[in-house]
C-alpha cells in the first residue's frame, strides 16, 4: 500500500510503485481533471503539483509521491476562484480545453515564483505545455490578467 | 658569484618549464591546494603522459552524453545531433531550470522506460549560471585548461576532480536509457584516462 496526500487528503492506493501517478489519479482515485497526452512528459497535459513543482504525471512514479503532497486541478483552489481559473474564465481561454488543466498547474507555480512576470517570463515557463488549438495568446493574456487580479488580492 | 649563477639557472629552468607546459597561475593554485589536502601525493609528473589521456577524456566529454548538459547558451541540447533541447527549458540561477520548467519536472531519480522518454537521475541539472562549465565548441586544449581551474571547474581541486569522475551524474553518462548510444570509451576505460590526466599533473594538449 502507498499513502498519498492529494488534494490534502490521504488515500491509501494499493498499486505498483512504478505506476505513473497520472493513473493512479485518474484511475484509483477517479481525479480525471489531469489529462492523458503524450504519456512520455512532452506535450504538459499531465502537469500536477508535487510539492510544489510542475511534474509531468504521465512519467512521475507514484512511488515518488509517496507521503508527498500532491495538487491537482481538483484541488488548486477551494471553489474554483484561483486568479488564474478566473481569469481563464473571464478571458475564455479555453476552445477544446483538453489542455488547459495542465496549462493553469503550469502558470501557478510560475506565478508563485514570479507575481508580476513579463511576456518572456511566461514563455520560459510555459514552452512546456502545448496546445493543439492555439490558445497561446489568451494564455498569455490570462497570466497577465491573473497577475493582476493576484496583487490586487482578488 | 656561484650561488648567483645557481639562482639564475633555476630560474630559468623553472619558466622555461612554465612555458612548455602550459602552466597558468589557476594550474598552480590547484595544485597548490591538493599538495594542501593530500601531502602524500608522490605520484610524479609527466606531461606527454597526461595531455595523452586528456585527449582520450575530450573524446568521452564531447560525446552528447556529456556536452548536451554543458551548452554554450542557456538552454541544454538533446538527441546525438545535440540540438536544442525542445520546450526550450532555460538553466535558471542555480542550473535546474526556471519556473514550471525546472529539469526534474520531467527528468525523475531513474530512467523513464521506452524511447524517447526523459533519461533519469537524481541529480539531473545543468551547471549554474554563474559557474556555466561550458564543452559545447570547446578545443581539448581550452577543455583542458578550464576543468583544472579551481575558479571554472566548480572549485574542485585534485582530489574533488578525481571524486567527480565517480559521481552518480557523471556515471549515468553510460546508462541514460533505450536508443541513447553510450560516450565512445567504456568508463573504466574513461576513469583510467582521467585519473592519468589528473595524477600525471593536469596537463593540456597542445590544441
Amino acid at each position: 500500500m502507498i499513502t498519498l496526500n492529494i488534494n490534502t487528503k490521504n488515500y491509501e492506493v494499493d498499486v505498483d510503485p512504478n505506476t505513473p501517478l497520472l493513473w493512479v489519479l485518474r484511475d484509483h482515485i477517479n481525479l480525471v481533471g489531469t489529462k492523458y497526452g503524450c504519456g512520455v512528459a512532452q506535450c504538459g497535459a499531465c502537469v500536477v503539483h508535487l510539492n510544489g513543482d510542475a511534474v509531468r504525471s504521465c512519467v512521475t512514479k507514484v512511488s515518488r509521491a509517496a507521503g508527498q503532497q500532491v495538487v491537482t486541478i481538483e484541488g488548486l483552489s477551494a471553489s474554483n476562484d484561483h486568479p488564474l481559473q478566473k481569469a481563464w474564465m473571464e478571458l475564455d481561454v479555453p476552445q477544446c480545453g483538453y489542455c488547459q488543466a495542465g496549462q493553469i498547474m503550469s502558470a501557478a507555480v510560475l506565478l508563485r515564483e514570479n507575481p508580476n512576470p513579463t511576456d518572456e517570463d511566461i514563455d520560459n515557463a510555459m514552452e512546456g505545455n502545448i496546445c493543439r488549438c492555439g490558445t497561446y495568446l489568451r494564455i498569455q493574456k490570462a497570466i497577465h490578467l491573473a497577475a493582476e487580479m493576484q496583487r490586487k488580492g482578488q | 658569484m656561484h650561488a648567483k649563477f645557481l639562482i639564475v639557472i633555476t630560474a630559468l629552468i623553472t619558466v622555461t618549464g612554465f612555458i612548455t607546459s602550459g602552466f597558468t597561475i589557476n594550474e598552480a593554485s590547484i595544485n597548490d591546494e591538493s599538495k594542501k589536502t593530500h601531502p602524500d601525493n608522490t605520484v610524479k609528473s609527466d606531461s606527454a603522459a597526461s595531455a595523452k589521456a586528456f585527449l582520450q577524456v575530450y573524446k568521452v566529454l564531447m560525446s552528447p552524453r556529456c556536452m548536451n548538459c554543458h551548452p554554450a547558451g542557456d538552454i541544454p541540447l538533446q538527441g546525438d545531433d545535440s540540438h536544442l533541447h525542445t520546450m526550450s527549458p532555460k538553466r535558471g540561477k542555480d542550473g535546474h531550470g526556471l519556473y514550471a520548467m525546472k529539469c526534474t519536472n520531467c527528468h525523475q531519480p531513474t530512467n523513464t522506460p521506452g524511447m524517447h522518454t526523459p533519461p533519469g537521475n537524481p541529480k539531473w541539472a545543468l551547471p549554474p549560471s554563474d559557474m556555466k562549465m561550458v564543452f559545447q565548441g570547446k578545443t581539448a586544449r581550452q577543455l583542458a585548461l578550464q576543468i583544472r581551474d579551481y575558479n571554472q571547474n566548480g572549485h574542485k581541486n585534485k582530489q574533488q576532480l578525481l571524486e567527480h569522475a565517480r559521481d552518480t551524474l557523471v556515471k549515468a553518462g553510460w546508462n541514460m536509457g533505450e536508443g541513447r548510444p553510450a560516450p565512445p570509451l567504456s568508463y573504466s576505460a574513461f576513469l583510467k584516462a582521467w585519473d592519468t590526466w589528473i595524477d600525471k599533473g593536469l596537463y593540456a594538449p597542445v590544441k
